[in-house]
């Protein structure tokens, strides 16, 4: 019997799990963003001394986890810590799996696209309270210059972008999750289903996951009897300036007023007024750094009491647009509470 | 317009996807066509220079010269690539540098560039025409068919 | 005089892709193929060296030329050696765009790095 369940998508945490140490680490374009200052660890170029844009992503999750560890009081080697559950955008999940042999505990490698940041806090959250862990480490990461070769174009090819296009943020979040401890906690989590809503264009991740994102919600409320206002913020991972607008459009379609206490990692990692990148943020390191770097911290400061995340995901692959499928996107809630 | 649960999914989609192409914000056409002109149309007038520039170096006519113009844009577009300026320009040109061969070095020269650390035969040697190699493609099948339907004609004629 | 005239029409070539690229949600790899066509069957109509004679660069340096170079090359040789010259011919006259962007591309590739 699945005593924690309370609904369809939603869980309940008995014993709601700890985040007893978080930390995130930001590329050049990130660290002149205006949360540049909250970012534990800022790099001031995109490869980061090391000879590929993949090494240098992969060494920034390494140090976002080596921080994390460290607020969070574990420093030996190989951490003190029961699972590693990381992600990230490159094919293979390359740079979770080579920064799982440097970090050298148990590992799940998981992919959700964008996702991934509360995937990962999700699953970790179910670990630590169904009793299978004490402690977690989860992490992700995004990196522009890996992902756009990947997804896109070479970096250096000249190409103009629609106003809707986003840029990926180069960085990497992680967090250890315990049993118990001091900070705030995970106290519910609502696990998205696939949806397409008939969006193809590559271009337009945010308008293709925006309606993940309001499903998700929605049913976060639903099943938890919550309100939108029980929230100090909801923030959704990386739908930018223009999936931030379709998301507002449907929410309200369904009854759904996301207005004052509803914002967007994507859009506030960057200037978009000052910053060259059209919509704002995308990848999987724009909900991690901004919930990390900055939201975590305003909790400590006493600023935010209730936060649900919402990171959302864009499930595609080249292969999968350029053989003219539409986008199947995700989105997944985590209520991280004071 | 309203979308809810239980509208069937191929309505859903469609209700959708109109209600994103409606909203969509649009680029600057106005900016963009009138940058994509000026700066194609200085592209041309610059080739136009470094005609007759050869013309007179190399002494040679200036429909002979049009080749090694060619090959000085393709260098000097290889070189902007290299040095991390082009896509920045073409930001602003659009297909004011896109269509005129620079486009063309700068895709070769990018695909290869990004692609080397997957080595000299895999990466360089393998993707270089990942974005270029359409246009060498339908221009190869154009000219094939082109050619093969004018030799039919004169003989028929 | 040539100066002016390569401005408007290699400007004018620009602007109609740029319109294209702008207005539909076509590639620019889409509409450069497009162009390269275009200029192949203007050539084999023998319209685009009329072009080239009007306006020099500004029609011989958009890639819509490099579709009527490949057919101008095609269409010298059939007429030398018949059918077959169709094939050995196309690269006749385009080679040198071609053999330049490897040449320059490789040694680009190999001297620097992406940077962004």
């Amino acid at each position: 019997m699945a005593t924690k369940r309370i609904g369809p998508q939603t869980v309940r945490f008995d014993r709601p799990p700890v985040i007893i140490g978080a930390a995130a680490v930001a590329g050049p374009e990130e660290a002149q963003g205006p949360l540049g200052h909250e970012f534990d660890q800022t790099y001031p170029d995109l490869t980061i001394g090391l000879s590929s844009f993949e090494k240098a992503e992969r060494q920034m999750m390494i140090d976002a986890c080596r921080l994390a560890l460290r607020r969070a009081g574990i420093t030996e080697k190989p951490p003190a810590v029961d699972y590693f559950l990381a992600g990230d955008l490159l094919n293979q999940l390359i740079t979770a799996s080579f920064s799982g042999l440097e970090i050298g505990v148990p590992m799940y490698g998981l992919y959700g696209a964008c996702s991934t940041f509360s995937e990962a806090l999700a699953i970790g959250a179910k670990l630590i309270d169904g009793g299978f862990a004490d402690r977690v480490l989860c992490a992700v990461s995004s990196h522009v210059g890996s992902a756009e070769r990947q997804y896109r174009y070479p970096t250096e090819y000249g190409s103009q972008k629609k106003p809707y296009a986003q840029h990926t943020v180069t960085g990497a979040g992680a967090v250890v999750l315990a049993a118990s401890g001091t900070g705030p906690r995970i106290t519910y989590c609502t696990t998205g289903k696939v949806v397409d809503y008939g969006v193809a264009d590559p271009f337009n991740q945010g308008a293709a996951m925006a309606p993940a994102a309001v499903d998700t919600i929605e049913a976060h409320l639903r099943e938890t009897g919550r309100s939108v206002e029980d929230y100090d913020l909801i923030v959704t991972g990386d739908l930018a300036s223009f999936g931030y607008e379709m998301a507002v459009k449907l929410a309200a379609d369904r009854n759904l007023r996301l207005a004052k206490n509803y914002r967007d990692c994507g859009v506030m990692v960057y200037d978009l007024s000052r910053q060259n990148v059209n919509a704002g943020g995308s990848g999987c390191a724009s909900s991690a750094i901004v919930t990390c770097g900055h939201l975590l911290k305003e909790m400590a400061r006493g600023r935010l009491r209730r936060l649900l995340v919402v990171a959302t995901g864009a499930l595609f692959s080249p292969t999968s647009f350029q053989q003219g499928e539409n986008i199947p996107t995700i989105a997944h809630a985590v209520a991280v509470e004071a | 317009m309203t979308i809810r649960e239980g509208t069937s999914q191929t309505t859903q989609q469609s209700l959708y996807r109109r209600m994103v192409l409606k909203a969509e914000p649009g680029p600057p056409r106005l900016r963009n066509a009138v940058m994509a002109f000026v700066s194609g149309g200085l592209v041309c007038m610059v080739g136009e220079g470094i005609t007759d520039f050869w013309e007179r170096v190399l002494r040679i006519s200036h429909k002979q010269a049009a080749d090694p113009t060619v090959a000085t844009l393709i260098f000097l577009a290889s070189l902007l690539t290299g040095l991390g300026y082009f896509d920045k320009l073409a930001r602003y040109a659009g297909a004011g540098l896109a269509v005129p061969v620079t486009g063309f070095a700068n895709a070769m020269t990018a695909s290869a560039m990004e692609f080397k650390r997957e080595g000299l035969i895999f990466g360089i040697g393998g993707r270089m025409f990942q974005l270029a190699g359409a246009v060498i493609v339908y221009g190869v099948v154009t000219a094939f068919l082109v050619g093969i339907i004018t030799g039919i004609v004169r003989l028929v004629r | 005089m040539m100066y002016l005239k390569a401005f408007l029409v290699g400007g004018l070539i620009c602007l109609i892709a740029q319109v294209i690229l702008d207005n539909t949600k076509l590639s620019p790899g889409h509409v450069l193929s497009g162009l390269t066509v275009a200029g192949g069957v203007l050539g084999g109509l023998g319209l685009y060296d009329k072009l080239v004679e009007f306006a020099g660069a500004g029609a011989s340096v958009p890639i819509a030329s490099f579709g009527n170079s490949l057919v101008k090359g095609a269409l010298q040789e059939l007429d030398q050696n018949g059918l077959v010259g169709v094939l050995t011919g196309m690269f006749e006259v385009t080679s040198t765009g071609i053999a330049a962007a490897i040449v320059f591309a490789f040694l680009a590739a190999v001297t620097f790095n992406p940077k962004s």
